[in-house]
């Protein structure tokens, strides 16, 4: 099993999203992450889909979903060559300054940033590669994460070639 | 001009070319019935007994005419009854579009009367769908979903039109239909490797789908076979796109194909997969499948390449174009041997064909029927036993003369898929059914009736579930659970009180006597064909088999 990232254009149109979600579930892919957001031009929207799988699963997906009428571009975005962000709000309970200070030292050491500030409790928000996002979870874990929210992963090429014309 | 919502709807239907439509009325498509009734001398509106029945006939007016089938039904229980029917469409690749009426805008979403969401219980089964949100996106809509029902691969295609849309006027401006997406062309490089491949090859094998039928490219196949000395297969689907009397042609392959045509696959070294899916019923054990060939798949659709079957070389391109070009470039090659060992497959199958027992065999009821068969008649079946024995037997001499429901099984689409080929050809047409799946949809007898459609219904009657019963013979220790129907339904008086007339068959005599009698009729005929309860189909590949499990006959 292994993790794929693929990028699409599609009508920002109601339902598009649904289309795509229910397209990999019939087909058994996996979804970990799925994002979707207007573009530059309003009448498209792009998506990244994050899923796991095999060589099969990674083709098979590329291929129904490029036949998808609402979708009018669409590629694989290898993770190892393409610039991948994935951005956290993780709450941590800081019930005395000891964590406080390891907590502070851990946004520091990430290059995270602390956007809310409570007496017993920091928001932290990261954005980075999605193993970086794990890596700082697992940091945070033995200090109370009271709750935290993934966006999921977007992606894009390196260098001058978009989606639309790749 | 100023026109309501149903009229442009109308007017966009005339558009591309729909001169009949089958269908149901009901609240949410009152206005759209009421153009109906103003434009009935350009447009025909067929109304079925059930929904259900009405989008099978646009299924079978489609396949039989090669024009997309068009059903109109009302929201709720109207748009959910079309479901079986368009899911069916689906997994044919039939071109068919599906307009449901819904509630007002203003009600939408607020479990009103009659109101489900159609446009989300049809997305996985719908080339697209569409829900259209105002009165002035409405022509265009129409115009895209018969373009997207009919290009690339077919399919069904479905919109949705509130109320309040088709009684809401603007203005409507014709246009022409909208050209079909033009299909990918080959490489050049993949041209040359199919023509390597298969100058390598000793023995060829032309595996031919029902894509072939869609690009009319029957002639481009025999041509192939012809240039390199190969066996012509078919998957149900592809029946009747080369005749099956065709010397090349040894039928349909797969679970109850032919003997021949599965063996020959087998043994070959080279396959040409032509507008193929290779569905699990034609292969049975992916794993061993045909281990000692090498694939060429060529399909229009690109998601079919290496889903069912890894090939050695995968087209995504017309077929028909294609093979063209492939064919120039080849030289014609002769394969004595192979043709030799494939005679010999034949030979084998001639000498353990299974012919049935009792005093009336599946095989002499269709043979029967072929003898009378009309140039270009349509055969339509139902799902079950009658209908491997009629995709054996039948001889099929033109494309789309074969209507029969394949990747969904649908039982009960016979009698709609029947009314809707007889209606596009308006030629007599057979359907073959039995008694389980006639059960289902018998009502639109009353449809064949009021339309007054030369259809002949051969009902291979043997009070089971035959299908399940032979599964249940072969794999369940013969425990016969909920098989052994016991109905006692007359299904002479039945069609006499639809208003059509019947026939009792238990003999060879009888079933000639009332054969000359069907096809001399103008209306619908039923002829009661009573079989016996445990005839099999014969060969059988074991689900998940290999050629090496094939049951050619009872006796082995």
């Amino acid at each position: 099993m292994k993790k794929y990232v693929i990028g699409m254009l599609a009508n920002n149109e109601a339902g598009v999203l649904n289309r795509i979600t229910g397209l990999f579930g019939r087909r058994g892919f996996n979804i970990v992450s799925i994002t979707a957001g207007e573009t530059e031009d309003p009448k498209l929207s792009r998506l990244t889909v994050t899923f796991t799988g095999d060589e099969y699963a990674r083709d098979q997906a590329i291929r129904q979903a490029a036949k998808c009428v609402d979708v009018e571009y669409i590629k694989e975005l290898p993770i190892e060559k393409s610039i991948t962000r994935e951005l956290v709000m993780l709450k941590v309970a800081t019930d005395d300054a000891d964590m406080r200070k390891d907590v502070m030292d851990a946004i520091a050491a990430f290059k995270a940033k602390q956007i809310d500030y409570s007496s017993r409790a920091v928001v932290v928000e990261l954005t980075g590669e999605s193993a970086k996002i794990d890596s700082f979870i697992e940091l945070m874990k033995p200090y109370g994460i009271l709750e935290l929210c993934r966006t999921g992963t977007v992606a894009m090429d390196r260098g001058t070639t978009c989606l639309k014309n790749s | 001009m100023i026109l309501s919502g149903s009229q442009i709807l109308i007017e966009t239907l005339l558009e591309q070319g729909t001169d009949t439509v089958f269908g149901y009325p009901g609240g949410t498509v009152l206005n759209i019935y009421d153009e109906l009734y103003k434009s009935s001398d350009r447009i025909k509106h067929i109304i079925s007994a059930h929904e259900q029945g009405a989008v099978h006939a646009a299924d079978g007016y489609a396949r039989a005419s090669g024009k997309v089938g068009v059903v109109i039904a009302t929201s709720g229980p109207g748009a959910t009854n079309l479901v079986t029917g368009i899911a069916n469409a689906y997994l044919d690749s039939t071109p068919i579009v599906a307009i449901t009426g819904n509630v007002g805008r203003s009600l939408i979403g607020r479990d009103s009367f009659q109101e489900v969401d159609i446009k989300g219980i049809t997305m996985p089964i719908t080339k697209h769908n569409f829900q259209v949100r105002s009165t002035e996106e409405l022509a265009d809509t129409v115009r895209k979903a018969f373009k997207i029902a009919r290009s690339g691969r077919p399919g069904p295609v479905l919109i949705d039109i509130p109320k309040d849309i088709q009684i809401a006027t603007t203005e409507y401006t014709p246009a022409s239909p909208l050209p079909s997406d033009k299909a990918p062309y080959a490489y050049e490089t993949d041209i040359a490797a199919a023509a390597k491949m298969i100058a390598e090859a000793k023995k060829p094998y032309v595996y031919c789908g029902g894509g072939i039928i869609n690009a009319a490219a029957g002639p481009e196949i025999v041509a192939l076979a012809d240039a390199i000395d190969a066996p012509i297969g078919f998957s149900m689907m592809g029946l009747s796109a080369v005749p099956t009397t065709h010397p090349r042609a040894l039928g349909m392959v797969g679970m109850h194909g032919h003997y021949a045509a599965t063996k020959a696959m087998y043994e070959s070294d080279l396959i040409l997969a032509l507008g193929i899916r290779f569905s699990d019923r034609a292969t049975g054990d992916k794993k061993r499948f045909a281990t000692g060939a090498k694939i060429i798949h060529i399909d229009i659709d690109n998601a079919e390449l290496n889903k069912n079957i890894t090939c050695h070389l995968g087209i995504n391109a017309d077929v028909k174009e294609t093979v063209s070009r492939i064919l120039e470039c080849i030289a014609p090659t002769p394969h004595p041997e192979w043709a030799e060992q494939v005679a010999s497959f034949r030979k084998y199958e001639e000498e353990n064909l299974y012919l049935g027992k009792g005093d009336l065999t599946p095989y002499q009821i269709i043979d029967a029927v072929m003898e009378r068969t009309e140039p270009e008649m349509p055969i339509a079946t139902d799902v079950g036993q009658h209908q491997m024995w009629a995709a054996q037997r039948c001889k099929l001499e033109a494309p789309r003369t074969f209507v029969s429901s394949g990747g969904l099984g649908t039982m009960g689409y016979g009698m709609g898929a029947a009314i809707g080929a007889c209606v596009a050809t308006g030629k007599r047409t057979v359907l073959f059914t039995g008694d389980g799946s006639f059960g289902m949809n018998l009502n639109e007898m009353a449809t064949a009736v009021s339309q007054n459609l030369p259809l002949v219904v051969m009902l291979m009657n043997n009070g089971v579930l035959g299908m399940v019963r032979q599964w249940q013979t072969l794999f369940f220790g013969q425990r016969y659970s909920q098989t052994t129907l016991d109905r006692k339904t007359d299904f002479v008086a039945l069609a006499k009180a639809f208003g059509a007339d019947g026939y009792p068959v238990t003999n060879k005599e009888e079933l000639t006597a009332a054969l000359d009698k069907a096809f001399a009729a103008d209306g619908p005929v039923l002829l009661d064909c009573r079989i016996d309860q445990d005839e099999m189909v014969m060969p059988m590949i074991p689900p998940n088999g290999s050629i090496t499990d094939i049951l050619v006959n009872l006796k082995n």
